[in-house]
């Protein structure tokens, strides 16, 4: 009988619990991730994607969530890992949209899965805003999927951006017209390389040395030796980053004077000048970022606080904005309908703390930095596509 | 020049990789997919103890050698004893090994992915030391020492000690090591517990010029594979030799031909060994 | 249970299996494609593993051939989807025989790990064929198959794996290799040619491993060849089917039934440390599961009947 009361007591009162707590905080909104947290990617997605996922979910809540209907209403993350492979990052996409019925998905780190799950984001009409998807075929890829828009750049801006680079140091006598060019021999490497190849001899560069090595490579010293033994005065590497850090080393070794040195993938990393130090002062890389601006400043502060590491220097402001124009789309079309959310993203400019986002009729933004430059321990934009803040590239003296 | 000196630095740090597989496939007869991820576990304590304390991986490689021999001891009688129990022939305990070491790999990954998910990277001795006329990076070097250290140390305990030659009994025919009275069990643990030690002071020396990742594992795990076969299975000597030679093989490719088939030409010298000594270079001819 | 019997339960299954994308989508479909792609790689890899007691590593370099030819054919050469499709496997075809031709002399674990070697070799030198001699733009498979017509054409590969496999049961081959698979010294007395047997099963395995990569490729429109040539895939293919059991032809698809289920449960259970819980649970299945699935299965039968 007590055992009896004692049951009915504790249901009354966590009836009334339920209610008081429904009643005050609104349904939240479901945000789907499918992360690389193992495999060969994890490593880059635990430095520019996760930490920015969980400081904008920190902000974004802060406030009580997102205003939709007059009311805010909290994010809620539901985090699947696809340890790298895509037929399982396939089979978690659909799993969030279909089973646990997310709101909104945030797109996949590298390129390779950007395509690989738009076709789903396709079907049931997500915007998928691609950061970390660098590829020619934007026009095609957007045609075949209208709710997919591009923010980080194409493969051959990106080589436009290292071409300008070089022309200028060039043009500023730092350099003659003798590049060594290597590339990683994946999808990402080969594909820069082949764009590379054609735009540098078009601005009247000489490649004297053109070779790929393999994706796990142990020693990469034969090709810097390699590299050195052709005299180039500028090294160009479309690596990812482990072989950033060990060509990087491996030129602090054979000490490779060249008045240019640039590395693709990981060189805006923090563990970049955390390994390196001042030794990289000069290096060239893929991305950076104006570190100038009011709005990236305060970023930078905020992710340090919140996240306990800095952000890199490339990526994961354009992601941390990407996180922005969803949150403003959702919130300018006041509904978390997806087509109208993704009508409002086609239809409007967004203010990030990249900038302004606006997306052209291919769903492109056309705003990136392309080639950042190690400067006093930040890597700052050195060329860009329609940012128009970089500033020049100076010469790499030397490994001291 | 230069290729041979770099050659035999690469291939010192490939016999890091695969001595210690070569003990536990060799003698335990335990094929451990897992060997990868307990060299990158050892990466991963030079790293967190060189980022948090400063400490030199080469101070770290005394504390890494006790804690990964016991770690290896307890893996052994805990998990893979009971299959060597339960197994009826070779075959049963190789495929029980394959399914269980998996296992265990993906928990290892698991584990350090929780510990440390971005690149374990940091700088030690990344400085040129003049070679013969050759530059090379200290940390290769030092690397390159250290395991020829552990390989003649281990090459003297088994040809020169009493334990040394119940280990070598055990590797040729553990029915007959148990009919003159050696402890094959214990053998067997032993030269587990040694291998995983190996291994790990291998992972720990290797992270100072390879970056590494809580998911790299698979990578060294495939070449130590490929390195003891290469070897054949069970004699120590082999897998240092196989090592050599495709270190050096790499680096001329690599510098010679093209850097973009250094892994080709490295499978195809060992698809080649295999087609002309299917038991290895060292093997003995199974019964 | 008499073999019409049997058939005609297959044939019901198999029935039954084609109207699955009319009942599930999305999610359960995408688990059903996975099933049905691991089905036939692992059934038809005990086709050759089962009785010869090879354990072979390079299914990750069949499947990569068939997915790599398909991208390549259609990025660099124009070529239709049908054609690839139809040129991957003869393509798997003829390189399974040489290797089968060239690696009989090896044994047991020379021979796995051998295979293992092979396939890397394929993948680097794929790299850096595509690296240096073909239009490097990226490798596109734009088609208008969705995952409906992807599971109805593994469905189709895997019905024809189980068929080969049971016309093989009933065959002189199928007799021969029961006698290979329990002797070969005995085999090779009573006049069965061992080796081309082994080699024409080996370049059965080949021929279906590519045919799916092909099937697979439209499903990931964007191909890599690092990721295609996946190591992964071989050792996981390898795990289903010694969980499963490969004494039986339909042992294979009982390891990968459970094997994708419990995937998929841990995944959903434990999103942040899915890689470790898997480790864990793999432990927990070779240790309380010695025999595999169809050892379970068999010792649960025996002891449910008297006889």
């Amino acid at each position: 009988m007590n055992r009896r009361m004692f049951a009915c007591a504790a249901a009354a009162l966590a009836l009334s619990f339920g209610l008081s707590h429904g009643a005050k905080a609104e349904t939240p909104i479901k945000l789907g991730m499918v992360a690389h947290l193992s495999g060969p990617l994890a490593g880059g997605e635990a430095v520019t994607h996760l930490p920015n996922v969980q400081l904008w979910l920190e902000e974004v809540n802060a406030k009580g969530g997102l205003m939709v209907g007059g009311k805010r209403r909290p994010v809620e993350l539901v985090q699947y890992d696809d340890k790298t492979n895509p037929a399982e990052h396939i089979k978690a996409v659909q799993r969030l949209a279909t089973q646990d019925e997310v709101d909104f998905m945030v797109a996949p780190y590298g390129t390779g899965f950007n395509i690989a799950a738009a076709p789903i984001y396709a079907k049931y009409n997500y915007p998928m805003i691609a950061v970390t998807a660098i590829t020619d075929e934007i026009h095609e890829l957007t045609a075949k999927f209208p709710n997919m828009f591009f923010t980080l750049g194409s493969t051959t801006g990106f080589v436009e951006g290292a071409t300008r680079t070089l022309e200028k140091l060039r043009s500023d006598g730092v350099i003659g017209s003798k590049v060594a060019m290597v590339n990683v021999a994946d999808a990402f490497g080969i594909e820069l390389a082949d764009v590379a190849r054609e735009k540098f001899t078009a601005a009247g560069f000489e490649i004297v040395y053109d070779k790929s090595y393999p994706l796990g490579t142990p020693d990469l010293s034969p090709v810097v030796k390699g590299a050195k033994a052709a005299d180039p005065d500028a090294f160009v590497a479309w690596s990812y980053p482990p072989d950033t850090f060990a060509l990087t080393e491996q030129a602090i070794i054979e000490d490779l004077q060249v008045g240019a040195f640039y590395t693709a993938v990981a060189t805006a990393f923090p563990a970049y000048a955390g390994k390196f130090g001042g030794a990289i002062e000069g290096n060239l890389g893929a991305g950076g970022v104006n570190p100038e601006t009011d709005a990236m400043k305060a970023y930078r502060k905020r992710h340090q606080e919140v996240t306990g590491k800095a952000p890199d220097f490339w990526a994961s402001a354009t992601y941390y904005s990407a996180l922005q124009v969803l949150q403003q789309a959702i919130e300018g079309a006041d509904t978390t309908d997806r087509e109208a959310v993704t009508a409002y993203i086609k239809n409007n400019a967004f203010d990030t703390v990249i900038g302004t986002i606006k997306f052209d009729a291919h769903n492109n933004s056309e705003r990136y930095w392309s080639v950042g430059q190690w400067r006093n321990g930040h890597f700052v934009a050195v060329a860009d596509t329609g940012m128009g803040d970089s500033v020049a590239p100076v010469a790499k003296k030397g490994w001291k | 020049m230069d290729i041979v000196i770099s050659g035999l630095l690469l291939g010192g740090a490939y016999a890091l990789v695969a001595m210690g597989l070569n003990l536990q496939y060799g003698v335990a007869r335990i094929m451990n997919l897992a060997n990868g991820e307990v060299l990158v576990l050892g990466g991963l304590a030079a790293f967190w103890a060189f980022v948090s304390f400063g400490l030199s991986p080469l101070l770290t490689l005394f504390l890494i050698a006790p804690l990964a021999f016991a770690g290896s001891w307890a893996i052994y009688a805990l998990f893979l004893r009971p299959l060597v129990k339960r197994a009826k022939s070779r075959g049963q305990l190789e495929v029980d090994t394959i399914l269980a070491t998996f296992g265990m790999s993906f928990f290892f990954v698991g584990l350090m992915v929780s510990l440390q998910a971005e690149y374990f990277t940091y700088s030690f001795l990344a400085w040129p030391i003049s070679l013969l006329g050759s530059t090379v990076a200290a940390n290769r070097l030092v690397a390159a020492l250290v395991a020829a250290a552990i390989a003649a140390a281990l090459y003297l305990w088994l040809n020169r000690s009493r334990s040394g030659l119940a280990v070598r009994a055990v590797a040729v025919s553990p029915g007959s090591a148990r009919l003159v009275g050696i402890d094959v069990g214990k053998v067997s643990a032993l030269a587990f517990s040694l291998g995983g030690m190996v291994t790990a002071l291998g992972g720990c020396l290797i992270s100072t010029f390879v970056t590494l990742d809580a998911s790299a594992g698979v990578l060294f795990t495939m070449k130590a594979l490929i390195i003891v076969i290469m070897g054949g299975v069970g004699d120590i000597r082999g897998a240092i030799i196989a090592a050599l030679i495709l270190g050096l093989v790499e680096t001329a490719v690599a510098t010679i031909v093209d850097p973009g088939l250094t892994l080709v030409a490295a499978y195809a010298i060992f698809l080649a060994v295999l087609l002309f000594r299917p038991q290895g270079l060292f093997g003995r001819r199974s019964a | 249970m008499s073999e019409r019997l049997k058939l005609a339960l297959g044939v019901l299954i198999a029935l039954a299996a084609a109207f699955v994308p009319l009942i599930a989508d999305g999610y359960w479909l995408s688990i059903a494609v996975t099933i049905m792609m691991y089905t036939a790689l692992s059934t038809s890899w005990a086709l050759f593993s089962g009785p010869t007691h090879y354990i072979a590593l390079s299914t990750g370099a069949f499947y990569g051939i068939g997915g790599y030819l398909v991208a390549t054919g259609m990025s660099d050469f124009e070529a239709s989807f049908w054609t690839m499709a139809a040129i991957a496997p003869l393509v798997a075809i003829i390189l399974a025989g040489a290797i089968g031709a060239a690696t009989l002399r090896l044994s047991g674990v020379y021979f796995v790990i051998f295979t293992l070697g092979l396939a890397e070799m394929i993948r680097n030198l794929v790299s850096w064929v595509q690296n240096n001699f073909l239009g490097a733009r990226g490798l596109y498979v734009l088609t208008d198959f969705d995952e409906r017509h992807i599971y109805w054409m593994l469905l189709a590969v895997t019905v024809a794996v189980f068929l080969f496999g049971w016309l093989l049961g009933r065959s002189r081959t199928g007799f021969a290799l029961r006698i290979l698979g329990n002797d070969e010294e005995v085999a090779r007395h009573v006049g069965i040619d061992t080796a081309r047997t082994k080699i024409l099963l080996f370049m059965s395995t080949g021929f279906f491993a590519a045919l799916v990569g092909a099937i697979v490729a439209p499903r990931y429109y964007y191909i890599e060849p690092n990721v295609v040539f996946s190591p992964e895939l071989s050792f996981l293919v390898v795990i289903m089917a010694l969980l499963g059991g490969t004494r039986h032809l339909w042992g294979p698809l009982l390891g990968v039934v459970p094997f994708t289920m419990l995937w998929e449960a841990v995944s959903a259970a434990a999103p942040n440390a899915t890689t470790m819980v898997l480790g864990a649970a793999f432990l927990m299945i070779v240790y309380l599961i010695p025999d595999g699935i169809t050892g379970l299965a068999a010792k649960l039968i025996r002891t449910r009947s008297p006889s």
